[in-house]
């Protein structure tokens, strides 16, 4: 055994150092989702057996649900307006990217909404929404507007979440577009200042391009939180008033495990959408990380 | 795995010096109690009375679990299949049906063969039958009604509402004062099915209800659109709180305490924080729902929440003698008493507390509720159709116009889950 | 340096920047100062509507000191008991995962890869119900155990990325070298490799610290009650608990916040080197 090591030892280490991520990963994520893809061609309360229903969870879910309907309008609204993290993240970046006297605690300050657990985030804007006490009502009331109960109304719920969930997101594009800052190079911005080159030509033309990385990981992540969105809702408004706030994560969740759900095949069936929604993203990453991979070597 | 309240039963058991009849069982063995009673004064109730059966059966090794009642309600799916104990809490009627028929609650029939409880119980045993057998016994319940402030409704000149009418006037009076009718908080959907249940059963009779709930009257039949209309004719003037959709019970009740709503239509357990916040019980009274169509008869929501013998349990001996022993008429006074849980006996030959609330509701319930006696919105309908339906209500009560939407959108529901 | 450095701009300029900065600070964080502010109340600001003026009285000690009597400290418990071994366990697993994938070439190492990518960017929910069965099977329902092997499987992905990436940027001739002097495969791991990681390793700790000290969805989902339960979701109880008791729920969420915020003033450059892994190249 021992002998057989030693002489395979570049070949056989690899899979001995692999072996235990793959283990857990193959457990824990590769599995479970072959089982869900099954478990959507089921009926089953998760009490008794399991009957086979072939796609007729699909059917119900695609042509018959308008709860179904309305979480995949959500989720299109949180990919369009969750994006705004991107610009806004940048925006704030610029602002910040100054060497003056303590703008290191500033920086640190502007990301601290991203460290806060989305719960807390939730509550803080579920306070700061409140129609009787909240500061949204006594800011816009000051400008003669309001009060407007925005968790509480069907149309602007939605994007209320959105917004709260913009307030972490932009500040960590925010953080991104701060260290791709730091790494721009000084000499091709001389130059184009030589050019004459000022202001948003000089954005556009030579910080964006070199900031492209940044702008590709701020994508993905504010993507994929985008289609993950499910603490903020469950916290803020429990999809409610009437279901108008769920998205796909929460629909799931509810059906399968909240109080009145317990549908369990049906809810496997809303995962595979979500995770065939987000295979798309997924394909396009790696597909970017292919590239760069065969160029880098 | 859960929260273990392993209290010291023998010793709290001996300190216990029951009067009376500790005529001892002596049964011995296991008997393992699961309970959702977590909320500290039901939880105190619970274990004092699990003593006293130790107390009966020194012997038995009894093991209580005390889990946190929303927690319970995911939970109980799983310890009855893979960790059963031998009595376990939850809930009557249709709330009880996934586990009956997954086989996981032990048939009961035989102890409401027996005479004590074929007797005394009576009442509440429709909610404990699925398919001719009894699966449970109950051991509290409590009437849900009008509770509202005497004290406005005298300044107003106001008086108890006899019929639909009168309760429609009297709030255009509440209004004219300057204040909301009824205080509700909707977030969590279930209080808006409270006012659906009353405003249903009135309309058409605890029958009808009950068919619907059943399925077998479609959503969008004309005669759910009367129920909805009378429900409109509140709603139209303005008789309930603003902004109702994202607030929950308990943030409802401030407006009733600070006398800017003037009743609220709840069960029992709003009477305790009521009067906690201040409330004596001069200022808050209780009337029933009056009726709305003459002629149907009266009929009242009261939940009861019941013990069950998982069909995996390890002592169903133990378990039976322990729900013989909690539904007796002496056991029943005791926890049901205004010092513990502060609700209404199942037993027939119990005596309820003097508290004025529990009085009233015990009259009415044993006097004036010949409709029948149903369980809750969500407790009677299936899950499924009693989620949509609570959101289909609450979206009404903010857009009633919405109307034809909801109810056709109930109807695919009734549909899809036949 | 872009946009221009405010330091050569005019005096008026600079001067403006710098007062702008705590205002557009104070405006970005509002909410949270608006908590804090709640946080320090008497209960009776509440009913007298006094919610925006100064409060009626500094309540500091006796409203956090209510949150520290509850089951509060019992959740911040649980959640570093959930947080710690999972770090240690996916910061471990990548380690190893990374150095397999990121020094030797072999057959499958790049769908490897590329799996273990594509499982970190999958929606939590697909996992949901068979990770809960799993869960339940096992008989690690409603435990930390359960919850932490899960969080480090599922962090091993998004980990095996980043530590494979920062060995592929090591100098190969090190280990080259090793391997010529006839070291054995496993101690240049531990002797030349694991040392030369120690920036990565600390920027995944902090990383995946703040991460699962966040995480809602599965201790909803693999937990309940206090017994197991961290502080994200124990906030949901302790605010039913002491409902519409707003400076208390407010005390409650800013204690649930600190840790992870102390973590990232501690460690910041490490907290952001892992953030922005890939970004910069």
């Amino acid at each position: 055994m021992y002998s057989w090591y030693k002489r395979n030892q570049i070949a056989a280490t690899p899979w001995l150092f692999l072996i235990p991520a793959l283990i857990m990963f193959a457990m824990y994520v590769i599995y479970p989702i072959l089982q869900s893809f099954n478990l959507s061609l089921y009926k089953w309360d998760g009490l008794g057996d399991a009957e086979y229903v072939g796609l007729a969870n699909y059917e119900k879910l695609l042509l018959r649900d308008r709860a179904f309907e309305i979480s995949m309008w959500n989720n299109a609204k949180w990919l369009a307006f969750y994006l705004l993290a991107i610009p806004g993240g940048l925006f704030i970046a610029l602002f910040l990217n100054q060497t003056v006297r303590g703008i290191r605690l500033y920086k640190s300050l502007f990301f601290f909404p991203f460290v806060i657990s989305q719960i807390v985030v939730g509550l803080v804007f579920t306070w700061f929404y409140d129609p009787t006490f909240g500061l949204f009502n006594a800011i816009i009331g000051v400008v003669g507007l309001g009060p407007v109960n925005v968790l509480g109304d069907p149309q602007l719920a939605t994007y209320g979440i959105i917004a709260a969930g913009l307030w972490p997101q932009t500040a960590y594009c925010m953080i991104l577009y701060l260290t791709g800052l730091n790494a721009v190079d000084p000499e091709q911005i001389e130059a184009a200042r030589l050019d004459g080159a000022k202001g948003m030509r000089m954005l556009w033309h030579v910080i964006l391009p070199q900031l492209r990385p940044a702008t590709f990981i701020a994508f993905v992540v504010t993507i994929i939180g985008a289609l993950r969105s499910f603490d903020l809702i469950s916290i803020m408004t429990n999809g409610g008033p009437f279901g108008s706030t769920r998205v796909l994560s929460f629909y799931m969740f509810e059906k399968s495990l909240s109080e009145y759900g317990f549908k369990m095949g049906y809810g496997a069936a809303i995962a595979v959408v979500l995770f065939l929604l987000m295979l798309i993203f997924i394909g396009y990453f790696l597909w970017r990380m292919y590239q760069d991979e065969k160029g880098g070597h | 795995m859960f929260q273990y309240s392993k209290t010291l039963l023998a010793a709290l058991a001996a300190a216990t010096t029951l009067a009376g009849n500790a005529s001892a069982d002596n049964l011995t063995g296991d008997l393992k109690i699961f309970l959702d009673t977590s909320n500290p004064a039901p939880r105190a109730t619970m274990e004092a009375m699990i003593a006293r059966f130790q107390a009966k059966n020194p012997e038995m090794n009894i093991e209580t679990t005390v889990i946190d009642r929303e927690a319970y309600k995911t939970q109980i799916r799983n310890f009855l299949t893979a960790n059963a104990p031998d009595v376990a809490t939850w809930y009557a009627a249709n709330r009880m049906t996934p586990y009956v028929n997954a086989g996981l609650f032990e048939d009961v029939s035989d102890l409401w063969a027996e005479p004590e409880i074929a007797e005394n119980l009576a009442s509440t045993k429709g909610a404990m039958t699925i398919d001719g057998k009894q699966w449970g016994v109950p051991y509290t319940y409590y009437q849900w009604g009008v509770y509202y402030r005497a004290d406005i409704y005298k300044e107003l000149g106001l008086s108890e509402p006899a019929n639909f009418d009168e309760m429609v006037s009297n709030c255009e009076a509440v209004i004219a004062s300057g204040r909301k009718c009824y205080t509700i908080g909707t977030k969590w959907l279930w209080t808006a099915s409270g006012w659906f249940d009353y405003l249903n059963m009135r309309t058409h009779g605890f029958d009808f209800h009950m068919q619907l709930a059943r399925g077998e009257i479609a959503w969008t039949d004309d005669r759910v659109r009367e129920t909805f209309a009378n429900w409109q004719r509140l709603v139209d003037l303005g008789a309930f709180v603003d902004d109702h959709q994202n607030k929950d019970w308990q943030q409802s009740l401030p407006f009733l305490v600070s006398g800017d709503a003037a009743a609220i239509l709840k069960g029992n357990f709003a009477v305790a924080p009521l009067r906690e916040a201040g409330l004596t019980d001069d200022q808050l009274d209780f009337h029933q729902f009056p009726a709305i169509t003459p002629g149907i008869e009266l009929a009242e929501d009261a939940p009861t929440d019941t013990f069950h013998i998982p069909t995996n349990a390890q002592n169903k001996d133990n378990a039976r003698a322990f729900l013989r022993f909690v539904v007796s008429a002496e056991e029943q006074t005791e926890i049901n008493n205004g010092k513990n849980l502060g609700q209404l006996p199942v037993n027939a030959k119990s005596s309820v507390d003097d508290d004025k609330f529990l009085q009233k509701g015990f009259e009415m319930l044993s006097t004036n509720s010949p409709g029948g006696v149903a369980q809750f919105f969500d407790r009677d309908y299936p899950a499924e159709m009693a989620k949509a339906a609570m959101e289909g209500m609450q979206e009404f009560m903010v857009f009633p116009d919405n109307l034809d939407d909801i109810l056709e959108r109930l109807e695919a529901v009734r549909q899809d889950s036949k | 340096m872009f946009p221009a450095p405010i330091e050569k701009a005019s005096r008026g300029a600079r001067i403006t920047y710098q007062t702008m900065l705590p205002f557009v600070l104070v405006l970005w964080l509002a909410p949270l100062i608006a908590v804090a502010l709640f946080s320090v109340r008497p209960a009776a600001d509440f009913t007298a509507g006094n919610y925006w003026g100064l409060p009626s009285s500094w309540e500091f000690i006796a409203n956090y000191g209510q949150v520290f009597t509850s089951s509060m400290p019992r959740y911040i418990l649980n959640s570093f008991m959930i947080t710690i071994p999972t770090v240690i366990g996916a910061v471990a697993l990548s380690a190893m995962a990374g150095f397999a994938l990121g020094v030797y070439r072999f057959r499958g190492n790049l769908i490897l890869f590329f799996l273990f990518i594509a499982g970190n960017f999958v929606p939590f929910q697909i996992l949901m119900i068979p990770v809960r069965d799993l869960t339940l099977d096992m008989g690690l329902y409603n435990t930390k155990t359960g919850l932490v092997l899960f969080h480090v499987a599922f962090q091993t992905g998004f980990c095996t990325l980043f530590m494979r990436n920062f060995i592929r940027a090591l100098p190969f001739d090190l280990i080259e070298a090793a391997r010529v002097e006839g070291i054995a495969e496993w101690r240049i791991f531990w002797f030349v490799v694991l040392p030369l990681m120690k920036p990565a390793l600390a920027a995944l700790a902090v990383l995946i610290f703040t991460f699962i000290w966040n995480d809602y969805f599965w201790a909803v989902v693999l937990t309940q009650g206090e017994a197991a339960q961290p502080v994200t979701a124990g906030i949901t109880s302790f605010n039913a608990q002491f409902r519409a008791m707003y400076h208390l729920m407010s005390a409650g969420s800013i204690i649930a916040a600190l840790p992870p915020v102390a973590m990232f003033f501690l460690m910041q450059k490490h907290f952001i080197a892992g953030l922005t892994l890939g970004a910069v190249k």
